[in-house]
């Protein structure tokens, strides 16, 4: 029989049972805009995919016992030191398997991987307004997405139980007791009584490889399937409306070039795995609370958290005799609080301010939303300062600065400089709009000089493809909001001071360089 | 002239431009040749990484350019599985950017929103459901429906309670008493006056009766630093002065601030740096916070010295060590 | 000489003529501040005190006095011993170049007679830490390189980073890296504290343990690097900005690639 006949009647035996041969017919076609762009989501899911191989691989050896033993392996340095089963597991897996220490490494650079493409496609999403409705929901399960790898990316380098995680954790317990009322009831719940107890990894074990891994499954499941139900988003561009999809189908060119990337991320993780060592644990030693290693810091998707706390100002107060420490609520919780609510519920901001509530298909190119993208901007610069805070003994040793004034920079840097970066970039939106319009009406600058034969010199312009023209002037430039404080029988209408707040912000968000027209080209041609 | 505004129109999909492979069929033979290679390449790097695993010996170390002495198992083992999955990817995307079809093709959107038919329909459904389970007239069910639901849900919170026992007096007090031996970290040796110089600093727990077991928690609050000065350089009030003993001082070591251990005695300047933030305690005054998030100065231990001269706590501390918690002055 | 100017224009000749002045210059400034190798002294104890007096007053007694008394700008040497001048000036901290924020290590300006010289006056002034010789240092024999890990991490891997790299102190200071330091001047440091560093005595760190810390700093200094190149042996923070640069570069490169049109 032919590969061809079998195939029929494998598949045959298949829809006689599930009916699958309609819906797979539909999906085969699907359509995928390409643009490389797009590819970052899939980045972050693939490291994903990388992390529960890895991680499984390496639940086959570890030990998440916090029971003391005396450590007989092969590592002559670590001879006869008492430490917990769980770092001398992991030293088991770095040492003595075959193949564990390459699978620790990959099981860390993918974690450290997976975040950034989480924040690269973030920024993605955010800055070409990808956001807007239908996909507000798809937004708020990526913030959580974006959370809860960041506690689970913390858990997971905790599990070896070595010096530098083990100082991390002691700091996540004053997190916790330093809550008012509750604090040191749920600090007691989580270690089991006083810190560090016996009882923290192994419950954060089950934290790290059953509940949160399970979480991500269905959290990416659900933003998985919005995309495909409601369509990927696509830039604008000659031939793409808000009512289209244009791009490759399913099967076979998106499957083997998105396929084929699941190899890349997986290629590159390992080829990082093979060549730059990653959370070396035996030097670090066993976590002891006596000890600390200089320049202790967190993973980097947590440095800006331990910024923010380096420079948090030493405030505490007294209450009856109980403390407040404001000094760690602000920078640990508070202030992390605010941004994560604010950027999960930004969609909604931001439909509140332009009154927009269409559906959007089509990305803005980010010159083309100045707000947003200074406000992308701000935020960004925001964390960028407190990383840099975060690592600010080795910036010291390494540029022969000091971590007195590095800290006292970005203290007064991240009051100053989101604001300042905010005007910039909004700015230099505007500018490029205005090269845009430059380009449409009087096309591109060739840099040939010719002289008229009045002797007047002139530089030479092409004009644009109507593709280009159309690319550059496809976007929408709504009006700002109308929201008079009075109505048509000048009565004062309701909620005037939140109205005129709205009022000001729709102007801001909607300030822009009115785009090039048909009409205006008319009218140049007539000159 | 018109007055009404005309935007620049959509000129369409731009033409499709044929690749070489498309017209040019040695050009797909070699396109496919490319591929085929790539393949090859993950193979070997299969090959290699197959041959790493079993004949490479683990503690063979090989020198490579500019990243120095690598171990050859490690290294063997890990370009391989990179090159092994890296080439199957760049095989598969290279061939479907080279031989299949590139040409873009145009699918469209439906509204989301459902016909007002379908709509109706739902709504009706639904209202009917409801009006048949009664819910709505029998106001007594769904009370009662509540209180059950919400108390069933407050159960698996209440078996949580033994996670662990409530806070108690532990929480303030350290190991640390009246007439408590200090001793070295790790070595557990007593400590004479005349064993630190000034200038020294010396790393101390409390003595206990089975130093080889010393919990890991009760580490955590006991853990002491000793540092001599000369007498005249302390800027003390008399109480604390008092508990000092010929120039050596003791304060806990677990910072007031998140608890890292703040062991960083800078001789010159008498400061004590934690690395953890940065906290700065100047050690002539008691500690006292002068740079850095901590709101706390450092506990101070009472020493002084047995008969023998060795040195002991004359007091616990007179306060709780370590990070702040809600109820830590009540 | 007409040859080489038709290259005046070309693209590399700037270039190249940078390379070329900055290696005169490099050059010119190594072989002039070269140090004339000095008349090795007779083993005679007075005589080599007094060449140390004599080169103490010449290099050294601007800053820390006739007497080696002291100044504002400089402790006094009665009573630092052998052993912190030996540290001091076999490591080039002194004399002090830069008097910023703190003694650097660089070349040193005197070789290993002159050491010892200067050595021996200042002993002279005051009893004072002896620098260990050759029998006290066999760290090889007498020190054990797992109590020695436990010791570091206990005294040193707070200032000095788990794995000796160095670390930040207030004000610009540090504690410099421990690779690469000569053992008798990792001893002489924790026996003499120079500068920041705290007092080591040998009844907190007994000289056994003294050299069980230099063998496991040995150890870790020779222990290739397990996993790949090392990034600096620091932590996450190099780590960190690996995968964004390496890791997300090369991805998004390949990304680019895969959604360009093929030729």
């Amino acid at each position: 029989m032919t590969t061809e006949a079998r195939l029929g009647q494998v598949a045959n035996y298949v829809d006689e049972r599930t009916g699958a041969a309609a819906w797979m017919k539909k999906n085969l076609q699907k359509v995928f805009p390409d643009h490389w762009s797009f590819l970052l989501g899939e980045v972050a899911l693939y490291s994903f995919v990388i992390l529960l191989l890895s991680g499984t691989f390496l639940t086959f050896w570890f030990d998440p016992s916090m029971r003391e033993i005396v450590y007989e392996g092969s590592y002559q340095p670590l001879q006869g030191v008492k430490m917990s089963a769980a770092y001398a597991s992991t030293l088991d897996i770095s040492f003595e398997v075959r193949g564990g220490l390459l699978m620790r490494q990959i099981h860390h650079w993918a974690a450290l991987i997976f975040m950034a493409a989480i924040v690269a496609h973030l920024m993605r999403v955010f800055f070409t307004g990808a956001f807007r409705k239908p996909r507000e929901g798809n937004w708020i399960i990526g913030v959580g997405l974006l959370t809860l790898g960041i506690v689970e990316g913390f858990l997971g380098y905790s599990l070896p139980d070595d010096l530098l995680s083990g100082t991390g954790i002691r700091i996540a317990e004053a997190i916790i007791q330093a809550l008012p009322v509750v604090g040191s009831y749920l600090s007691y719940f989580a270690f089991g009584g006083v810190f560090p107890g016996e009882l923290f990894i192994p419950r954060i074990y089950i934290v790290h490889v059953l509940l949160l891994p399970g979480a991500f499954l269905a959290l990416i499941t659900a933003h998985l399937m919005m995309v495909w139900y409601q369509k990927h988003t696509q830039f604008p561009g000659p031939g793409r409306t808000e009512k289209n999809v244009v791009g490759y189908p399913l099967f076979p060119v998106y499957m083997a070039k998105a396929g084929g990337f699941f190899f890349i991320v997986f290629g590159v993780i390992a080829f990082l795995a093979a060549v730059a060592s990653i959370n070396p644990i035996w030097l670090y030693g066993p976590y002891t609370p006596g000890q600390v290693t200089a320049g202790s810091q967190p993973d980097w998707y947590m440095g800006w958290l331990d910024g923010l706390v380096r420079m948090a100002p030493p405030w505490e107060t007294y209450l009856f005799g109980y403390t407040i420490s404001w000094n760690i609520l602000l920078p640990g919780l508070i202030v992390p609080g605010i941004l994560f609510t604010g950027m999960a519920l930004y969609p909604f901001i931001e439909s509140w301010i332009t009154g927009d509530k269409r559906e959007h298909h089509l990305l803005d190119r980010p010159r083309n939303a100045p707000n947003r993208t200074a406000l992308g901007a701000m935020s960004l610069t925001f964390m960028v300062v407190a990383l840099i805070n975060g690592g600010n003994d080795l910036i010291a040793t390494n540029f022969d600065l000091s971590i007195n004034q590095i800290m006292w920079g970005t203290r007064i840097g991240i009051f100053i400089l989101p604001p300042i970066a905010f005007v910039l970039t909004k700015r230099l939106c505007l500018s490029l709009q205005r090269a845009d319009r430059e380009l449409v009406l009087h096309g591109r600058e060739t840099g040939r000089l010719l002289r008229l034969p009045h002797g007047e010199f002139v530089e030479v312009h092409e004009p644009i493809s109507p593709e280009k023209a159309y690319l550059l002037t496809s976007h929408e430039q709504l009006p700002p909001l109308e929201l008079p404080a009075v109505d048509a029988r000048g009565v004062k209408r309701a909620g005037a001071l939140k109205n005129k707040l709205r009022a000001r912000m729709s102007d801001a968000h909607a300030q822009a360089i009115p785009k090039a027209t048909a009409t205006d080209l008319k009218e140049i041609e007539h000159h | 002239m018109s007055s009404e505004i005309e935007a620049i129109k959509d000129p369409g999909l731009p033409a499709h431009v044929h690749r070489k492979a498309d017209h040019d069929p040695k050009a797909a033979d070699r396109a496919e040749r490319q591929v085929a290679t790539m393949f090859g390449i993950s193979a070997l790097g299969t090959l290699l990484l197959i041959f790493s695993y079993i004949f490479i010996p683990d503690d063979l170390f090989i020198f490579v350019p500019i990243m120095g002495d690598q171990n050859a198992h490690q290294l063997g083992l890990g370009l391989g599985m990179a090159i092994s999955l890296f080439f199957i990817g760049i095989g598969a995307i290279h061939w479907a950017k080279t031989l299949m079809p590139d040409q873009e093709v145009i699918a469209h959107r439906h509204e989301f929103r459902s016909p007002d038919e379908d709509r109706n329909e739902f709504v009706k459904t639904v209202k009917l459901g409801v009006g048949e389970a009664g819910l709505g007239r029998r106001s007594l069910i769904k009370k009662s429906l509540g209180t059950a639901l919400g108390l069933s849900a407050l159960s698996p919170l209440l078996l949580l309670r033994d996670l662990g026992p409530l806070p108690g007096p532990e929480q303030k007090t350290t190991t640390w008493k009246a007439g408590t031996y200090l001793v070295l970290d790790p070595s557990n040796r007593r400590i004479k006056v005349s064993d630190l110089e000034v200038g020294s600093v010396a790393q101390v727990l409390p003595e206990i009766k089975d130093p080889e077991h010393r919990l890991l928690s009760d580490i955590a609050k006991d853990a002491v630093l000793l540092i001599r000065l000369r007498p005249a350089e302390f800027n003390l009030t008399p109480d604390r002065f008092a508990m000092t003993h010929e120039g050596i001082i003791a304060f806990s070591k677990i910072c007031s601030h998140m608890g890292c251990a703040v062991a960083l005695y800078e001789q010159t300047t008498k400061h004590l740096l934690c690395p953890c933030h940065q906290s700065t305690f100047d050690v002539t005054r008691a500690a006292k916070v002068i740079f850095g998030p901590s709101a706390r100065p450092l506990p101070q231990l009472d020493i002084t010295v047995d008969s023998e001269g060795y040195l002991i706590a004359r007091n616990p501390f007179s306060e709780p060590v370590g990070p702040s918690f809600w109820g830590r002055n009540t | 000489m007409k040859r080489l100017s038709r290259y005046r224009r070309h693209k590399t000749a700037a270039p190249l003529l940078l390379v070329f002045a900055l290696l005169g210059i490099g050059g010119t400034f190594s072989i002039a501040s070269a140090t004339t190798a000095s008349e090795t002294s007779t083993v005679d104890r007075s005589t080599l005190i007094e060449e140390g007096r004599q080169i103490f007053l010449q290099g050294c007694s601007s800053c820390h006095g006739i007497n080696a008394e002291g100044a504002a700008i400089a402790p006094s040497l009665i009573g630092v011993g052998e052993a912190s001048v030996d540290f001091q000036v076999g490591t080039g901290r002194m004399p002090m170049a830069d008097m910023s924020t703190q003694a650097m290590r660089k070349e040193p300006v005197y070789d290993e007679a002159e050491t010892t010289a200067l050595a021996a006056y200042v002993a002279s002034l005051a009893p004072g830490p002896k620098t260990p010789n050759e029998s006290q240092l066999n760290y090889e024999r007498d020190g054990s390189t797992a109590e020695g890990g436990e010791l570091f991490r206990n005294n040193c891997a707070m200032c000095h980073n788990f794995a000796g790299q160095g670390g930040a102190l207030t004000q610009g200071k540090y504690a410099p890296t421990l690779m690469g330091i000569e053992p008798k001047h990792i001893y002489e440091a924790m026996v003499t504290g120079p500068q920041s560093m705290p007092v080591f005595s040998d009844k907190i760190i007994t000289p056994e343990e003294k050299l069980s810390i230099i063998k496991w700093i040995k150890a870790a200094e020779s222990e290739p690097n397990l996993g790949g190149a090392s990034l600096g042996r620091v932590g996450p923070v190099t780590e960190g900005l690996l995968a964004w640069t390496l890791g997300l570069g090369l991805l998004i490169g390949v990304a680019v690639w895969l959604a360009m049109k093929a030729r």
